[in-house]
């Protein structure tokens, strides 16, 4: 089966993000970049099933700057075939990237779109699921196992009290949760071949999709800070301010 | 106006997250109807019909939305809303499943995880796990919105909503329930517990974890968390995860027991009333929210508090 993978350039994992001093937003110049981590594992997915001879061909691709050609080289690096950018400057909100992949879907037609429950930046966790709303495919979230059956996929998911299992027929939508794997580390000399992988790439207006967001920031602000409260010298003087404070 | 509200249910019974979305809702303005979906759970439209502030109830009964597969559900909400200015559903992983797929029917933007209603266009939500909150209008005619239930009270129970049965959606749908492994447990549920112990990566083993975290949360009658890394190395399961990928908590008391306290986990418990840190690194960050610190081994240290409690 053939599988795309989008990915996003987000601000990494370790950065501690700064709110803007005129409340616009957060500030992302000389900030380190690096792919969404939920998209290294479905990117890490497919590799696996492109391994393991259940996927063909393996797709990326990113709506962003032109610098998220290098999270897309990331993704190449790890075992993606070739990619695809559409490159914008704008701010493109969910639904404007799940109407772009919905058109590119209709382009390569894929039997399956896996992506990253949600982005850390905006912790919005929406593109796969309006994806697969747009297209009127079946969907399986938060995905912790991913198997092929025959021309249908069993995906057992993380919901709230354990774990659920539902089969879907293909094409289909996933969205990728912590467990399905562990990323792998890109080898230099995959990382050399994947500076030869091909990228093509395109606009939002290629596409005829309009991305005019239909949010606006009112302001950014920085949360109400926690102030540190005291150090207890040992268990016994822990148990009594608890009892003091009516904790327990 | 009028909001329509998902209930959270396992078929047997109300949610309590439901009564928090239903006072964001009311937030919102307008008349507020709750809509149940599920199969057998007429004891759970009987239970929304009593909260406060609730026009009607609407219950959809059939095998389709049993499990409130999103297909399903999206068959079922998205012709409603002809009749609704929004859709408010609790961030639950029910909620963040199908919320995307209802927006996206009515091509409108979701507005994930609110935490405050400013006006029936503007919202409040966390983003970069909470290191900042967002103020965000939306234009879009019609809302759907997911809500942070630790951000709303509950609303009461002194309501008499009656019950209106809507016919559960026709399948078959391109998806289908196979099978569900429920954790079996006394224990209050974490994202409601009023009081939560949580383990982190410095327990070494799941073995640890079941030795030391357990026992202090029985005798606490709290519900069980973990860290990040404390699920990625699989000393508990993904369900436990508190954090800006997990689980949201506002508990009155919340034990971290060896967790080191990297933004993303303080995303997920930073509102807590009362936070305990148990750590042996005195820079840890946990001590930077902490109401609490110690300073201390926490395989000596937990024991000992789980027998002084």
């Amino acid at each position: 089966m053939k599988v795309i993978v989008p990915v996003k350039r987000v601000i990494d994992y370790n950065v501690k993000v700064r709110v803007k001093p005129d409340q616009t937003g957060v500030d992302l110049a000389n900030v380190k970049m690096s792919m969404n981590p939920f998209d290294e594992i479905s990117v890490e997915e497919a590799v696996r099933m492109k391994e393991a001879g259940t996927a063909t061909e393996v797709v990326i691709v990113s709506i962003g700057p032109q610098q998220a050609q290098e999270t897309i080289r990331t993704a190449l690096a790890m075992g993606g075939d070739r990619g695809i950018l559409i490159k914008t400057d704008e701010t493109v909100e969910p639904l404007a990237v799940a109407k772009l992949l919905a058109k590119v879907v209709e382009e390569e037609k894929p039997d399956l779109v896996l992506l990253g429950k949600q982005a850390i930046d905006d912790d919005s966790n929406q593109t796969g699921q309006m994806l697969a709303a747009l297209l009127d495919w079946p969907q399986a979230t938060f995905a912790y196992k991913l198997e092929k059956d025959g021309d249908a996929l069993t995906v057992t998911r993380e919901v709230d009290g354990g774990l659920q299992t539902l089969k879907l027929a293909t094409p289909a939508i996933v969205t990728v949760d912590l467990r399905l794997n562990e990323p792998r580390y890109a080898s230099l000399p995959n990382i050399m071949k994947a500076k030869k992988k091909p990228i093509d790439e395109k606009a939002p207006g290629d596409y005829g999709v309009d991305i005019a967001p239909r949010l606006s920031v009112v302001k950014v602000t920085e949360p109400p800070v926690r102030e540190a409260g005291e150090k207890v010298e040992d268990v016994a003087t822990l148990v009594s301010k608890l009892k003091a404070a009516g904790a327990i | 106006m009028a909001v329509l509200v998902i209930a959270e249910h396992d078929n047997a019974s109300l949610n309590d997250a439901t009564h928090k979305v239903v006072t964001a809702a009311a937030k919102f303005g307008g008349d507020v109807d709750v809509l149940v979906a599920g199969e057998g759970a007429g004891d759970v439209a009987a239970a929304a019909g009593k909260i406060s502030g609730v026009r009607k109830v609407l219950h959809a009964d059939g095998a389709s939305v049993a499990k409130q597969v999103a297909e399903a559900m999206e068959a079922l909400i998205v012709p409603l809303m002809d009749g609704y200015d929004a859709v408010f559903i609790p961030a639950t992983t029910m909620g963040k499943n199908i919320g995307p797929r209802i927006a996206a029917k009515l091509d409108v933007m979701q507005l994930s995880d609110i935490t405050d209603v400013i006006d029936t266009d503007t919202f409040e939500r966390p983003i970069y796990a909470g290191n900042a909150i967002l103020t965000v209008k939306s234009s879009d005619a019609k809302k759907v919105i997911t809500v942070r239930g630790t951000a709303f009270d509950a609303a009461g129970e002194d309501g008499s909503a009656s019950v209106e049965a809507v016919d559960a959606p026709a399948g078959p749908f391109k998806s289908e329930f196979v099978s569900e492994q429920m954790v079996k447990s006394d224990r209050p549920e974490l994202a409601g517990a009023k009081r939560v112990v949580s383990g982190g990566r410095a327990l070494g083993s799941k073995e640890e974890f079941d030795r030391l975290i357990v026992p202090l949360a029985d005798k606490l009658e709290a519900a069980v968390g973990a860290s990040r890394a404390a699920v990625d190395a699989g000393y508990a399961p993904n369900d436990y995860q508190v954090g800006q990928t997990g689980k949201i908590v506002a508990p009155e008391l919340y034990v971290a027991v060896g967790i080191s306290g990297a933004i993303q986990h303080l995303a997920g418990m930073k509102d807590s009333k009362i936070i305990v840190a148990i750590n042996k690194d005195e820079e840890a960050p946990i001590f930077q929210v902490a109401d609490y610190g110690l300073v201390a081994d926490l395989f000596n240290a937990v024991p000992e508090l789980t027998e002084a409690l």
